[in-house]
């Protein structure tokens, strides 16, 4: 049970105050989550790849910048507990992680997406992740309350669900773990016992069978058995998607400037003309996206 | 009379396991019936306490005091209560029961200075009038929820799930929708009433937060406010209440009783009391708030040795509710021929749905009602609660305990395999614990 | 008149709405709050300038309580008396086992309005979205657009009427005549909710049809 936050820049001046404008959302919903908050930014297009992975040990973590250039062809920048690295990345990239650096927890890749999380209340992650200057188009955010999985930052939200998509979940799913089973069979990898992270392999299974995203999230709507809103964020937007019993809240909000969702509206309030702004609730079952034409 | 003796009755189907298929076939519908799980669940009966001899101390019975008192309530609110006695009466709803029922209630636990609660229909008069202490209850139906009703209770205890029944909803049959029940519920009188499963403003721990919120700002943070969970997910569902911001959180194993539910609800969904207080006790150390958010346990309470374990278990008070029934005169002998006739036995009655209670207590029949004098019916029941009290008291002493709460589960030894799991206490005369993580 | 800035929290207000004294407040910066002129106890007015988060409103006796924008979840939900009146729309569960007074929506209201309904009438100018009336008991929804899915599920003796369409209707609602006691009522309560140029003959009533009143094994597939 958690609180999702979602921005989308129209225009330039919300795209330099992308970081910022998240932080303050993400911080109005750590009522619903205080156990873990996370975050996908997506920024810097044209740059090659990028790979952001936590590295816990700060030894490790140090080394690892230190020999990034030379052994990976990589930058390397430290963000929090987290590296980012840019450049050549492929999966030579994550190979060698593994076998260099094995505390390395890969969190994202792709070309715009950068996800960091930590097992730590939202008002804290704001403070220890500077957010304040993060330029970007569009940022997913998430505050846990953990159900029945443990509070640990692999349980935590953003899941990657592929190169530049990923996922952010409130609600709780009654059906993940045969699912997941299933899902284990036809080779993915999973690393909790958390069902949002079972949602995140769905999309991205059916993602990597060639389904287009709506088609994905079309299919999750006859596949996932439960109570969700989700947030799904893609190189170029973002989707939102509720289940079609639609319990849990959420919030869209729309102004010339930006589009905003939210578990609650609390998060959008603070948003530069949130007052004037367009605002709804989305339909059960219904997919609603926001995405930029690609370059 | 054929002698039965050398006949073989089949394990799988048993008398009882045909007589329900048949009545299956007859009637097309579930049993729905009264009582809790009738099954044998390993429960307290399979833990014995370690008192003291040599290596402790135990207390002076009639001398050296040993304290009951609990208090409910004070992480939050303002005005939490004392109570003089760890028992407390569990939610039964005015409809359920009569009024006269209610009424003994109220005078049996006041007498001993302890709380009751009202239930599934709202809050009567007489039950206020009577109880020292009352819990108001914030269910899915929200039946005569006002309020004024709520500013008048002592505590306010939000209803997740009933041990009979964790994910269930109510079911109270026509026969028991008297004009007056009816007018407290806003229905038609005589046709069934079916409550929700969910409630209808909320779902999840993360809404549940903001609901306390707004009940907390509507009695001005006065009042203590629980939340009850039926024993299933125990360990994540009393975390989840306590980051609500839960005060008290009450836990209901399956043994716990209903007025009406599914027979394979009650007997089939939840888990029994003994492993579910482990687990919520488990869940508030790993927060660090045992003691702190007051933990009450309920489902087949009987007698002050069950009280006491629980308590040594790790709960700050425990509630009864069958075993109250019974001491107001629930299935008593006196009625047999009556109970007879509606093809049953005292002590086998359980068709609290009917309406019919020969005792009168489950019912709203004015002349059966009648049956139950409150005062001597209360007399009763505070004479019961106070052997409850003596007997768990007595237990503590000879454990050297000041304070029942002073019960700890390493004063506890396991008679079995499956209770020693269960609860976390070694088997008696070892140091094993099965299932243990360590 | 009395102005409670709600950047310094709800409890100011909500305390004062306890109180004795009586008369027109309104409140500012309510920013998506919570709890927001709960549990009122007298004949206040109170106007609120902006968004409210969840249970606006919530167990309001007597008070007039006017919100300048959009309502979260659970608007109102089990008010007693007095009125509530939203201006913009109102999120799910919008009078939810309201027990009497009357509940305004100018704008939609999103699914279960007036759910587990106990006497409260609710006039919503826009439209309603799924399950809304679900299990309502007593008093009147009146949907002057179109209702959602499952309308009136497993309705008691609640009175829906509908001007637009209705996606589906729930299990044992059923459409019944509108004669002239049902056009007087929702001409007043079109009336009193303020809401002119709408004729009560362009709606069309539901009602329960009482087969889920006594368990009949011929409608178990509607429960």
């Amino acid at each position: 049970m958690c609180g999702i936050v979602g921005l989308y820049a129209k225009r330039d001046t919300i795209s330099e105050r992308l970081g910022t404008l998240l932080a303050e959302m993400l911080v109005q919903m750590g009522d619903r989550g205080p156990d873990s908050a996370g975050v996908a930014l997506y920024r810097g297009a044209g740059q090659g790849k990028k790979l952001s992975a936590r590295v816990a040990d700060d030894a490790q973590r140090a080394a690892l910048v230190e020999t990034a250039r030379e052994q990976i062809g990589c930058s390397a920048q430290v963000l929090g507990a987290h590296v980012l690295l840019t450049g050549e990345v492929g999966p030579q990239t994550v190979a060698w992680l593994a076998q260099h650096c094995p505390q390395a927890d890969v969190m994202s890749v792709g070309e715009r997406i950068e996800i960091y999380k930590e097992a730590m209340h939202p008002d804290d992650f704001v403070s220890r992740y500077d957010l304040g200057a993060v330029r970007g188009s569009h940022a997913l955010g998430h505050t846990r309350m953990a159900t029945e999985s443990a509070v640990t930052t692999q349980g935590s939200h953003p899941f990657s669900t592929g190169q530049d998509l990923c996922l952010v979940h409130n609600g709780s799913l009654s059906n993940h773990n045969r699912l997941r089973a299933q899902l284990e069979r036809a080779g993915l990898q999973f690393k909790t016992e958390n069902d949002s992270e079972v949602a995140a392999g769905y999309l991205a299974h059916r993602l990597s069978e060639g389904d287009s995203l709506a088609d994905a999230l079309s299919a999750a709507l006859e596949d996932l058995d439960g109570f969700y809103t989700f947030a799904i964020g893609t190189r170029e937007g973002f989707a939102v998607l509720r289940d079609p019993i639609a319990c849990k809240p959420a919030v869209l909000a729309e102004t010339d400037d930006w589009v905003a969702m939210a578990s609650e509206y609390r998060a959008i309030a603070r948003l530069p003309g949130a007052t004037e702004a367009r605002v709804w609730e989305p339909e059960p079952g219904q997919i609603y996206t926001w995405e930029r034409e690609a370059a | 009379m054929v002698d039965h003796s050398w006949m073989r009755e089949s394990a799988t189907f048993s008398r009882p396991v045909i007589a329900e298929i048949e009545r299956a076939a007859r009637t097309g519908i579930y049993d729905i019936r009264g009582f809790g799980a009738k099954r044998r669940v390993p429960c307290f009966d399979d833990l014995v306490f370690l008192g003291a001899s040599m290596s402790r101390y135990p207390l002076e019975g009639y001398r050296e005091r040993c304290d009951t008192r609990v208090t409910l309530g004070d992480r939050f609110a303002s005005k939490p209560i004392t109570l003089d006695i760890p028992i407390t009466i569990a939610g039964m709803s005015f409809g359920a029961l009569s009024a006269q029922a209610k009424e003994a209630l109220g005078r049996g636990a006041s007498l001993m200075g302890t709380s009751t609660t009202t239930g599934d229909g709202g809050m009567t008069p007489e039950e206020r009038g009577q109880s020292k202490y009352l819990v108001y209850q914030y269910l899915p139906s929200r039946y005569g929820m006002n309020p004024e009703d709520l500013r008048k209770a002592d505590a306010i205890e939000i209803v997740v799930g009933q041990g009979a029944k964790p994910g269930g909803g109510g079911m109270l049959l026509g026969q028991k929708i008297s004009d007056r029940v009816a007018g407290m519920r806003d229905l038609p009188a005589g046709i069934d009433q079916r409550s929700a499963c969910r409630h209808p403003d909320w779902t999840g721990p993360d809404d549940l937060e903001i609901k306390i919120q707004e009940l907390r700002e509507i009695t001005d943070w006065q009042t203590p406010i629980y939340v009850k969970v039926g024993a299933a997910r125990t360990f994540y569902d009393v975390t989840l209440a306590v980051k609500s911001g839960a005060d008290v959180v009450v836990v209901d194993g399956m043994q716990g009783g209903t007025a009406a539910t599914q027979d394979v609800f009650i007997e089939h969904v939840g888990v029994p009391t003994l492993p579910a207080v482990r687990q919520a006790v488990e869940a508030l150390d790993a927060l660090g708030m045992h003691r702190k958010v007051q933990l009450i346990v309920s489902g087949g309470i009987r007698s002050g040795a069950d009280v006491a374990k629980a308590l040594a278990m790790g709960a700050d008070a425990v509630s009864i509710g069958t075993a109250a029934l019974i001491a107001l005169g629930d299935n008593n002998a006196q009625y047999e021929a009556e109970y007879n006739k509606l093809g049953t036995s005292a002590g086998f009655y359980d068709d609290y749905q009917d309406g019919r209670d020969p005792a009168g207590i489950c019912t709203q029949d004015p002349e059966l009602a009648a049956r139950l004098d409150p005062e001597v019916a209360g007399r009763r029941l505070a004479n019961y609660l106070n052997v409850l009290n003596l007997e768990a008291q007595t237990i503590a002493r000879a454990c050297g305990k000041s304070h029942v709460h002073n019960l700890e589960r390493e004063d506890l030894a396991a008679l079995s395999i499956e209770a020693a799991a269960m609860a976390g206490v070694p088997l008696a005369g070892t140091d094993w614990v099965p299932g243990s993580r360590l | 008149m009395t102005t409670f800035d709600l950047n310094d929290g709800v409890r100011a207000l909500n305390a004062h709405l306890h109180g004795e004294v009586t008369g027109e407040l309104s409140a500012v910066n309510p920013a998506g709050r919570h709890a927001v002129a709960v549990g009122a106890t007298g004949a206040h007015s109170v106007s609120i300038d902006g968004n409210v988060g969840y249970y606006c409103g919530g167990m309001n006796q007597l008070a007039d309580i006017e919100v300048r924008g959009n309502a979260g979840p659970g608007l109102a939900e089990n008010i007693m008396s007095g009125r509530v009146h939203v201006r913009g729309d109102a999120s799910q569960y919008c009078a939810a086992t309201g027990h009497g007074g009357l509940v305004v929506v100018d704008g939609n209201a999103s699914s279960r309005c007036g759910i587990s309904m106990k006497g409260v009438n609710v006039v919503v100018r826009g439209n309603v979205g799924h399950m809304s009336a679900f299990m309502a008991q007593k008093g009147c929804l009146v949907v002057c657009g179109d209702a959602g899915d499952a309308l009136g599920d497993s309705l008691y003796e609640a009175r829906l009427y509908v001007r637009g369409s209705v996606a589906s209707l729930g299990a044992d609602c059923v459409q019944k005549p509108m004669e002239a006691e049902h056009l007087d009522e929702l001409g007043a309560l079109l009336h009193e909710a303020g809401v002119t140029g709408v004729d009560p003959a362009e709606f069309t009533r539901y009602g329960s049809a009482r087969k889920l009143y006594h368990f009949d094994i011929d409608n178990a597939s509607d429960y």
